[in-house]
C-alpha cells in the first residue's frame, strides 16, 4: 500500500514552549498516498506536531521536506499552497456562518475583477461535497452552530479534502461523533485513500479507528515517536501496553521521587 | 441574527418558509431581517411625527433630518465593521474632529485636495496606531482607544490653540463635500452603500464575521486575523475623519471641540440599535444606518414637538435597552428553532 515516494519528512523536529519542552527531536516520515496513525497520551504533543505541519506554530529546531524539498513554514496560508490541509480539533468553524461560507472561508470563490463573493458558485459546489462525503446535513444555507457535532466534523473533513490538499492531517476528526457518523467518515478516508491523491495523518485515540484505516502507525511518547510500525505488524493490545508501560513507568518514578 | 446578516439579499427569500397569514408571515420576515423591524419603527415614527406637526416631512425639516444623519450614520457604518470583530473605537469622535484640523493646517500650504487627503491619512494613521496597538500589545481596545480618546480631544485643542477656525473658502471641492445641500446624504448614502457590499459580498467582509464570531478557528483556517482587525480600526477612523470633513465644510467652522464622546456614542447606540452585537460576530451596515434614522427621527420629532433635550437621552436610552434586549431575545428564538 505504502509508496516509495515520501511526500513528507520530519527530521528532529524541537518545540519550546517557554521552560516546557512540547517536541523533542520529532522524526517522521509519510509516503505518497499512505495514512499514517499518529497516536499518543494526552500531552504528548500530537497537536503540538499538527500544528507545526501547518504552518501553525514555528519549530525551534530541526527540518521539515516536502517531496524531499527542504521548507520553511511560515504560515498556515503558506503550508496550505504547498497543499497541507488540517481538520482541527476545534474543527475551525465559524458557529455564525453558514455552512457554504465555513466551506470556502480564506479560499472563497470570487468573481474576478472586485473579488465579489460568488455565492451561487460556493453554493453548488458546498451541496456536491456535501453529497460526496455522505452525511445528511439540512441545508447549506443553515448556521454552523445549528448542527450535530457529526455534521460539524463533516463539513470540516470536506473543506480540507477539496482544498487540493496532497497531505491532509486529521486531528482527532472522530471525536465528536455518534457511531453511524463515525463510521460514515472512516469510510470517506478510506474511499480518498483509494484515490490515492491525497496521504493523511489521523490523530486518534481509538486505536481501533487506526486499525481499521491506517497503513502504519507512529506512538508519540515526551515530545518523541517511540513506535514506528505498519498496522500489519502491529495490534492494538502491544500498542495498549507500551502506552500503559509509559504510563506504570512515569507513576513509579513519582513514587520513587517522592 | 448572524444568518441575514451573513448572506444578505442573496438568502433572504429562500430562508422564508411558506406559511399561512400574513401575520405568521410578517413575524417571520421580522424574526430574519433585523432591519425590517427597525425600518418599521422609523417609519411609524415618521408617520407619527407628521401627524402632529406637519412641518415634519417639510423640505427644511427634512433637510435637518438628513444633515444630522448623514454623519452620524458614516461613523456607525465604520463602527460595525469593528464591532464586527469584537473590537470598539471609542476615539471615533475625536477623529472626526482631528482629521478637518490636519486639513486646515495641511491647507495653508497645499491645494485643497491634497489637504483632505492628508487629513483622511491623519485619520487612518489614528486607527492604525489603535489597531497596533490592540492586536500587537493585546491592550483591550476599550482601552487603547480610551487612551487615543483623550490624547485626541487634547491634541486638537493644542493644534487650533482652542479657537475654531474657518473651513477654506467655497469652490468646487467644499460644495461636492458637504457644504452644497444634501451632499453629505449622498455620500452617506454611497458610503453605506459599497460598506453594505464590503460587509456582506466580499471575502474581506466575510473574514470580519469570522474574526468576530471565532478568533482561534478563523486564525486556523488561515484567516489572517490582525489584518483584519488593523484594517477595520483604519476604516473606521477614516469614515470617523470623512465624516469630520463633511460636517465641518457645511458649517464653514473647524471646531476644536467638534465630534467627540457624544457623537461616538452616539453612532455605536446606532448600530446597536441596528441589531450589532457588542460582542462580536453579528452586525450590519443597513441597520446601523436604519439605527441612525431612527435616532435622528427621534431627536428632530421630540425637538418640533418642544421635547426637552433631558426627556430626549431618556427616551434614547430606553430605545438602547429594548433593542438589546429584542436581540438577544430574538437570538434566543432563532437558536431554539422558532423561525
Amino acid at each position: 500500500m505504502a509508496g516509495q515516494q515520501e511526500t513528507l519528512r520530519l527530521e528532529g523536529i524541537v518545540k519550546r514552549f517557554g521552560a516546557l519542552t512540547a517536541l523533542n527531536g520529532v522524526d517522521l516520515h509519510l509516503n505518497k498516498g499512505e495514512v499514517l496513525g499518529l497516536i499518543g497520551d494526552n500531552g504528548a504533543g500530537k497537536s503540538t506536531l499538527i500544528k507545526i505541519i501547518t504552518g501553525f506554530h514555528r519549530p525551534d529546531g530541526g527540518t521539515i521536506l516536502i517531496d524531499a524539498r527542504p521548507v520553511v513554514l511560515k504560515s498556515v496560508s503558506q503550508a496550505r499552497t504547498l497543499g497541507i490541509e488540517t481538520v482541527y480539533q476545534d474543527l475551525a468553524l465559524i458557529n455564525e456562518l453558514s455552512v457554504y461560507h465555513n466551506m470556502f472561508l480564506n479560499s472563497e470563490v470570487t468573481f474576478p475583477p472586485l473579488r465579489l463573493l460568488n455565492n451561487r458558485e460556493m453554493k453548488k459546489r458546498t451541496a456536491r461535497y456535501i453529497e460526496d462525503i455522505g452525511v445528511n446535513i439540512p441545508s447549506i444555507d443553515t448556521q454552523v452552530a445549528r448542527l450535530s457535532g457529526g455534521q460539524r466534523q463533516a463539513i470540516a473533513v470536506a473543506r480540507s479534502v477539496y482544498s487540493k490538499a496532497h497531505i491532509l492531517l486529521l486531528d482527532e476528526p472522530l471525536a465528536a461523533m455518534g457511531a453511524k457518523e463515525g463510521a460514515q467518515i472512516l469510510d470517506f478516508i478510506a474511499r480518498l485513500k483509494q484515490d490515492g491523491d491525497v496521504s493523511m495523518i489521523l490523530i486518534a485515540h481509538n486505536y481501533a479507528h487506526v486499525f481499521e484505516v491506517c497503513d502504519r502507525v507512529n506512538l508519540l511518547q515526551r515530545g518523541q515517536i517511540t513506535y514506528d510500525k505498519p498496522t500489519s505488524e502491529s495490534s492494538v493490545e502491544e500498542l495498549t501496553e507500551l502506552v500503559v508501560a509509559e504510563y506504570r513507568q512515569a507513576r513509579t518514578g513519582r513514587d520513587a521521587a517522592s | 441574527m448572524a444568518k441575514p446578516a451573513v448572506s444578505g439579499g442573496v438568502t433572504s427569500t429562500d430562508n422564508v418558509r411558506q406559511q399561512p397569514g400574513i401575520g405568521a408571515h410578517l413575524t417571520e420576515i421580522l424574526l430574519q431581517r433585523r432591519e425590517a423591524s427597525i425600518f418599521f419603527v422609523a417609519v411609524a415614527l415618521a408617520v407619527y411625527f407628521q401627524s402632529s406637526n406637519s412641518a415634519f416631512l417639510s423640505q427644511g425639516n427634512v433637510r435637518t433630518l438628513s444633515e444630522f444623519t448623514a454623519a452620524t450614520a458614516i461613523i456607525s457604518a465604520g463602527l460595525v465593521m469593528l464591532l464586527i470583530c469584537g473590537e470598539i473605537d471609542l476615539s471615533v469622535g475625536q477623529t472626526f474632529g482631528f482629521a478637518p484640523i490636519v486639513m486646515y493646517i495641511a491647507d495653508q500650504t497645499l491645494i485643497l485636495p491634497v489637504a483632505i487627503v492628508i487629513g483622511l491619512v491623519a485619520a487612518a494613521i489614528v486607527g492604525l496606531v489603535n489597531g497596533l496597538v490592540t492586536v500587537y500589545l493585546r491592550v483591550p481596545s476599550f482601552i487603547a482607544t480610551l487612551g487615543m480618546l483623550f490624547l485626541l480631544g487634547g491634541l486638537n485643542v493644542t493644534l487650533t490653540d482652542g479657537f475654531p477656525k474657518p473651513t477654506p473658502e467655497d469652490s468646487f471641492v467644499t460644495n461636492a463635500l458637504g457644504a452644497a445641500d444634501w451632499t453629505g446624504i449622498g455620500w452617506c448614502i454611497v458610503i453605506i452603500f459599497l460598506m453594505h457590499i464590503l460587509l456582506n459580498y466580499t471575502p474581506w467582509g466575510l473574514h470580519t464575521f469570522a474574526t468576530g464570531g471565532n478568533i482561534v478557528g478563523a486564525s486556523e483556517a488561515g484567516v489572517k486575523v490582525a489584518r483584519i482587525k488593523i484594517g477595520n480600526f483604519m476604516l473606521c477612523a477614516m469614515l470617523g475623519g470623512f465624516a469630520g470633513l463633511l460636517e465641518a465644510f457645511r458649517i464653514s467652522s473647524i471646531d476644536p471641540l467638534a465630534g467627540g464622546p457624544n457623537t461616538m456614542f452616539l453612532a455605536v447606540a446606532a448600530a446597536v440599535i441596528g441589531g450589532t452585537a457588542l460582542a462580536g460576530g453579528v452586525g450590519t451596515i443597513l441597520g446601523a444606518f436604519l439605527g441612525t434614522a431612527v435616532i435622528s427621527i427621534l431627536t428632530n420629532g421630540f425637538t418640533l414637538q418642544g421635547v426637552s433635550a433631558y426627556t430626549f437621552n431618556i427616551i434614547l436610552g430606553i430605545a438602547i435597552l429594548v433593542a438589546m434586549s429584542l436581540n438577544v431575545y430574538i437570538g434566543r428564538l432563532r437558536r431554539s428553532g422558532a423561525t
